[in-house]
C-alpha cells in the first residue's frame, strides 16, 4: 500500500447530505450499506441536476447547441472512467445501466459469439447472481459449462484449488474481485495471469473493488472488468463494462435500435464501432455525467488514501464485531474490503436487521443475492454492515452499541 | 383460538399497544405476541402456502369451518411471525364477509405499525395479507 495522506473524513461526511438524513422520526442514521448503494456527493447531485437544468438534449445528435453540450459531457465521462481505471483508452468503456447488465452484455455477445457446446465458464463459489444466471442462461443456449471454484469453510478462494480447475476446455474465468456478501478479497494476480498463460479469456466483476481500492486494468491485466457507478458514489443506472480494444471489436451487438448502427436498411444493417456498438438507444445520460462527477470527486480524495482508511474501518468493524459474545461472523477471509456478515445466535437476520434499523443502523440482511456462498458456509441469509470513505469510528461504535442493545433487549 | 371473538381480539390488541410507549416494548410485545400464536400444522406448510418474501419465510393457510375463516400461520423471523400473529388474531374467527371487509391497514395505523405493512418492506407481511385475502376473495366467488 502506498503511504498517502490520511483523508479527511469531516469534508467528505459535509459533502453527502444523505447522512444527515433522520430516520424513525428522530433517529440520525448510521450508514452502514454501503455496499448496497454508496450516498451521493452534493457535486454528483449538482452534476446530474445540471445536465436536466440547462442542457437536456439526447447525445450523439448535435446539430444544435444543446446537443453538442450533452455530447461532449458524455463523452468527457467516458474519458473520466477511464483515467479511472488506467484504461489506455476511453473507446474500451462501455456504458451500461450497472455491473448485471455489464456481465450480461459480455455473456451475452462475447459469451454467445466464443463459447460453443462444452466450453468451460469457471467462477467461484462467491460469486454475486450476477456473475451466476447470465452464465446458466448462455448454457441453456449454446451448450456451455458453468464450472465452479469452491471456498472453504472461512470464504477464502485458494489459489492452488483455483489454478487446478483451469483446464483444456476452460474457456472463460469470469471472478468476483471482492465479495459482497462476505468480502473477501480474492486474490486475482495468479488466477489472470495463468489464465493468459492457457489463453482463457478473464472476466472480473469489480462492483465491491472499485470504492475501496485503486483500478488499473493495465496493472490487472484482466481481459475485460464489470462495475457499476452507484456503488462509488455516483447515481443508480449506470454502469460500465470495460474490455481490451481488440475483444471488444470482435464482439457482436447484443441489443439493436439507434446508435448502435452505422447504415440500416431492411435488407441488412451494419454495426457501428465500440463502444456505441453496445449502447443501442438513448443512454443514462444524467446518470452516466453524475458518474464522472463521482470519480473526480474520488481522485479529489485519491484512492490510495480511500483504500487505507477502507481497510482501517473494515478492521475495526470486524474487531467491533469479534468483541460481542453471541456475534457469530460469516466468513471469516484473511483478505477483507468493505464488508463483514454476521449473525447472532438464536435471531433471525431480517430480525436483527429491522431492529437495528429502529436504533437508526442501516444494514443489509438477507442472502445478498448470493445464495450459494450462503448455502455454502452453512446459512439462509446473514446481517451484513458495510463501510465507505465517509465511515468514522463514530459510526461503528454507534452499530456496535446499538447492536450490544438489539441482543441485551430482544436477544 | 384463544380469541372466539375477533373483535374483543382487536380490542385487547389496540389497548395493550395503548400502554406501550418505548419501541422497544411495543417489538418485544410483537415477538410476544408471534410465541402466542398457535403452532401451525407442518402438513399446511407447502410450496402453495408459502409467501416469499426477500429476507423471511413465511407461511399462511386459509381453511373454513362453515362460513367461519381460520388462518394459520408462522414465519422463522420472530418480528414477522409477531405481525403475522396480529393479523391472524384480528381476522381468525369472521366470515367470509367480515375477513374482506377488515380495515386491517386500519388496525395496522392505529398501531403505528403501517411502515410494516408496506409493499416496500420486504418482510413479507405484505405478501401475506395478500394471499389471505386472494384465498378468502376466492372462497367468496364459490
Amino acid at each position: 500500500m502506498t503511504a498517502a495522506a490520511p483523508i479527511d473524513v469531516a469534508s467528505i461526511r459535509a459533502d453527502l447530505p444523505a447522512l444527515s438524513v433522520q430516520v424513525h422520526d428522530d433517529q440520525q442514521v448510521v450508514y452502514l450499506d454501503a455496499a448496497a448503494s454508496a450516498p451521493r456527493p452534493t457535486p454528483v447531485i449538482e452534476a446530474a441536476a445540471a445536465f436536466d437544468r440547462e442542457y437536456p438534449a439526447n447525445v450523439h445528435r448535435a446539430t444544435h447547441q444543446m446537443a453538442a453540450q450533452a455530447t461532449a459531457a458524455f463523452e468527457a465521462a467516458r474519458a473520466d472512467v477511464a483515467r479511472f481505471i488506467n484504461a489506455a483508452n476511453p473507446h474500451d468503456v462501455v456504458f451500461t445501466k450497472g455491473t448485471t447488465e455489464s456481465i450480461n452484455l459480455f455473456a451475452s455477445s462475447w459469451g454467445g459469439a466464443n463459447l460453443g457446446a462444452g466450453d468451460e465458464v469457471l467462477i467461484t463459489a462467491l460469486e454475486h447472481h450476477a456473475n451466476i444466471v447470465p452464465w446458466q442462461l448462455l448454457a441453456a443456449r449454446t451448450g456451455c459449462v458453468l464450472k465452479v471454484i469452491d471456498c472453504d469453510d472461512e470464504g477464502n478462494i485458494d489459489t492452488a484449488t483455483a489454478l487446478s480447475m483451469l483446464g483444456d476446455t476452460t474457456k472463460l474465468l469470469s471472478l468476483t474481485w471482492v465479495s459482497n456478501a462476505i468480502g473477501t478479497v480474492v486474490d486475482l494476480h495468479p488466477l489472470i495471469t495463468a489464465a493468459k498463460a492457457r489463453g482463457v479469456t478473464t472476466l472480473i466483476d469489480a462492483a465491491q473493488a472499485v470504492p475501496h481500492l485503486p483500478v488499473d486494468v493495465r496493472e490487472l491485466g484482466a481481459d475485460a472488468i464489470a462495475f457499476s457507478g452507484h456503488k462509488m458514489y455516483g447515481p443508480t443506472g449506470v454502469g460500465v463494462l470495460w474490455a481490451r480494444g481488440d475483444l471488444l471489436a470482435d464482439m457482436p451487438p447484443w441489443q439493436g435500435g439507434g446508435e448502435m448502427i452505422r447504415t440500416v436498411s431492411f435488407a441488412e444493417s451494419t454495426w457501428n464501432d465500440p463502444p456505441w456498438r453496445f449502447e443501442a438507444g438513448t443512454p443514462n445520460i444524467s446518470g452516466v455525467i453524475g458518474t464522472s462527477a463521482a470519480v473526480r470527486w474520488l481522485e479529489s480524495i485519491g484512492m490510495d488514501a480511500i483504500a487505507a482508511h477502507d481497510a482501517a474501518m473494515t478492521d475495526e468493524l470486524v474487531t467491533r464485531l469479534t468483541s460481542i459474545d453471541r456475534v457469530q461472523l460469516v466468513g471469516t477471509p484473511q483478505h477483507r474490503s468493505g464488508a463483514a456478515s454476521f449473525n447472532v445466535e438464536g435471531m433471525h437476520h431480517a430480525d436483527c436487521g429491522m431492529l437495528l434499523d429502529r436504533h437508526g443502523v442501516a444494514v443489509r440482511t438477507g442472502h445478498h443475492c448470493a445464495e450459494p456462498i450462503m448455502h455454502r458456509l452453512g446459512v439462509s441469509g446473514t446481517v451484513r454492515a458495510s463501510i465507505g470513505c465517509f465511515t468514522t469510528s463514530d459510526d461503528l461504535d454507534a452499530f456496535e452499541t446499538a447492536l450490544r442493545r438489539v441482543i441485551e433487549v430482544f436477544g | 383460538m384463544t380469541h372466539s371473538d375477533p373483535d374483543s381480539a382487536v380490542a385487547d390488541l389496540t389497548e395493550a399497544f395503548g400502554f406501550l410507549d418505548a419501541w422497544e416494548d411495543r417489538y418485544r410485545y410483537i415477538m410476544d405476541l408471534g410465541e402466542a400464536l398457535p403452532a401451525m400444522d407442518d402438513t399446511l406448510k407447502t410450496a402453495h402456502t408459502q409467501v416469499h418474501g426477500c429476507q423471511s419465510v413465511v407461511w399462511v393457510a386459509v381453511t373454513t369451518e362453515g362460513q367461519i375463516v381460520h388462518l394459520h400461520a408462522d414465519s422463522d423471523s420472530q418480528l414477522v411471525k409477531g405481525l403475522a400473529a396480529i393479523v391472524v388474531r384480528s381476522l381468525d374467527g369472521r366470515n367470509v364477509s367480515g375477513v374482506l371487509g377488515f380495515d386491517l391497514a386500519g388496525l395496522f395505523d392505529q398501531l403505528d405499525l403501517h411502515a410494516h405493512l408496506s409493499p416496500t418492506r420486504s418482510n413479507g407481511l405484505h405478501g401475506m395479507v395478500s394471499q389471505v385475502m386472494l384465498r378468502v376473495g376466492a372462497i367468496a366467488k364459490v
